[in-house]
């Protein structure tokens, strides 16, 4: 089932025309990767599906991104409902510098999720059991969340998202931070997360595109030149820019 | 010109030659049917052992590509067809070491010597075929590929031919030496008719090669 679909998107930063004619329908509880060289909007085109990019100056939009059926830049869309439902997970872990409890029941109270103790206790311990971190922190959820490790933090930021209840999740080179073994681990609960949410990656690792993602889109210079199934396009992909782009012959 | 791409050429030049070696042994093993010379067997067996080697360096060579450089699109589907084609060249010179030691005496059995004529054709026609595949990899033409598969079938049908000779001839002939000759051109009709095979395959790994189509048994389509 369709659940993001972007039509003749487009977006500038001033005159700089970042992202151009975007037309993309992406899946319900897929991970869908977004792959292409430095500087091409893959980024851009992320922070678009949760309006993050509206916090930049001299940025306008034209075309529509639309989520279960809502034209998100719909002038009557309340910003924040489409944060709430679009959660988004960073490079680098960016939690604030308080405690683990509190980095997630921050998030559950200033989106009113949430207010009794006992029920946010519930919802954290929930959350961090869903990206298999409770057993690690179980005995220090009082203790500063800057004090796990980078692999432990990522997974808490995770958390932080899960636990506002989101429908879809974007990543931004969520692993580009992490060594081998977290990131392995990490897309093991990217995996896992496919079963519940609609999942938006962007990464520079192509492996990891490869390896985790149902469908993958390419993107170079602001357009998505191939939009198929992962398997597609790193085995027979149809254009000849995307040949190029994954085989690492692509030259701008 | 990129490190992985000078490795590529490699693996492709090292492929082609194995090919030119398997070519070369079927055009001695068939000098065998029109003189007895005990020389060619050793010289089939030299370049059998040489094929041998290549194929693991070959081997070698592509699952390193694989693990260093994690390839994908027409990359990975050359290195893969690498590995089977290289197989299938391997297997071409195994049959072609039976075709010589099974032929090495043939030219004294005058009475059967009418039967030369069609396995000499089969050789040529698998010969043809090989040398379609390496034009075909050389110069990555797919509609010359999937002219080998066509030729396929003459060789199957003169295998036929060969096989039904030989039954009219040994209802004739009560000499068991004959007998046993005879039964020898029945296998070494098989030997080139498998090296028809190898050949039909290798084709078939071009055109996945080139296109990311697979070709094979058409009739059973998952």
């Amino acid at each position: 089932m369709l659940k993001i679909k972007a039509n003749n998107f487009n977006l500038y930063y001033n005159d700089f025309h970042v992202l151009k004619n975007i037309n993309i329908d992406i899946e319900e509880k897929k991970i869908t990767a977004i792959i292409g060289p430095s500087g091409c909007g893959k980024s851009s085109f992320l922070k678009s599906i949760n309006r993050i990019n509206d916090i930049v100056e001299y940025m306008r939009v034209n075309g529509e991104i639309i989520i279960s059926g809502q034209n998100i830049y719909d002038k009557r869309v309340d910003v924040n409902s489409v944060r709430k439902n679009v959660g988004m997970v960073f490079q680098r872990p960016n939690l604030f510098p308080i405690s683990i409890y509190e980095n997630i029941s921050f998030g559950l109270k200033i989106n009113k999720i949430a207010n009794n103790k006992s029920t946010i206790m519930a919802i954290v311990e929930e959350s961090l059991s869903s990206v298999m971190l409770l057993h690690d922190v179980k005995d220090k959820l009082y203790k500063s969340a800057l004090l796990l490790t980078l692999e432990q933090q990522q997974r808490l930021c995770i958390a932080r998202v899960l636990a506002i209840n989101p429908q879809i999740i974007l990543f931004d080179e969520p692993c580009s931070s992490l060594d081998n073994v977290a990131t392995k681990k990490i897309e093991e609960l990217i995996m896992k997360l496919r079963e519940k949410y609609t999942v938006v990656l962007v990464t520079h690792n192509m492996q990891q595109a490869a390896r985790i993602s149902n469908d993958t889109a390419v993107m170079i210079c602001g357009r998505i030149i191939e939009f198929a199934s992962t398997e597609q396009i790193f085995t027979c992909p149809s254009k000849k820019e995307t040949e190029s782009y994954v085989t690492g012959r692509f030259m701008i | 010109m990129r490190h992985f791409d000078i490795e590529i050429n490699d693996l492709q030049n090292r492929l082609i030659n194995m090919a030119k070696l398997v070519q070369l042994m079927i055009k001695i093993a068939s000098k065998e049917f029109i003189k007895k010379d005990s020389q060619q067997i050793n010289i089939i067996l030299s370049i059998e052992n040489e094929i041998n080697i290549q194929e693991i360096i070959i081997d070698n060579k592509c699952l390193k590509l694989i693990a260093l450089n994690q390839p994908v699109g027409t990359d990975l589907r050359l290195i893969t067809s690498v590995i089977k084609i290289n197989s299938d060249l391997e297997r071409m010179a195994d049959e072609a070491v039976n075709i010589s030691k099974m032929a090495y005496d043939l030219p004294n059995f005058l009475q059967l010597k009418f039967l030369f004529i069609n396995i000499l054709k089969m050789i040529d026609d698998v010969q043809n075929m090989i040398m379609d595949c390496i034009k075909a990899f050389n110069t990555n033409n797919s509609q010359l590929a999937l002219l080998v598969l066509k030729k396929d079938n003459k060789v199957d049908f003169l295998r036929d031919r060969i096989v039904d000779d030989i039954k009219s001839l040994m209802i004739k002939f009560t000499n068991i030496d004959i007998i046993q000759k005879a039964l020898d051109l029945i296998f070494i009709a098989k030997s080139i008719e498998r090296i028809g095979d190898h050949a039909t395959n290798i084709s078939e790994d071009i055109v996945f090669m080139l296109h990311g189509k697979d070709v094979r048994h058409p009739q059973r389509r998952i």
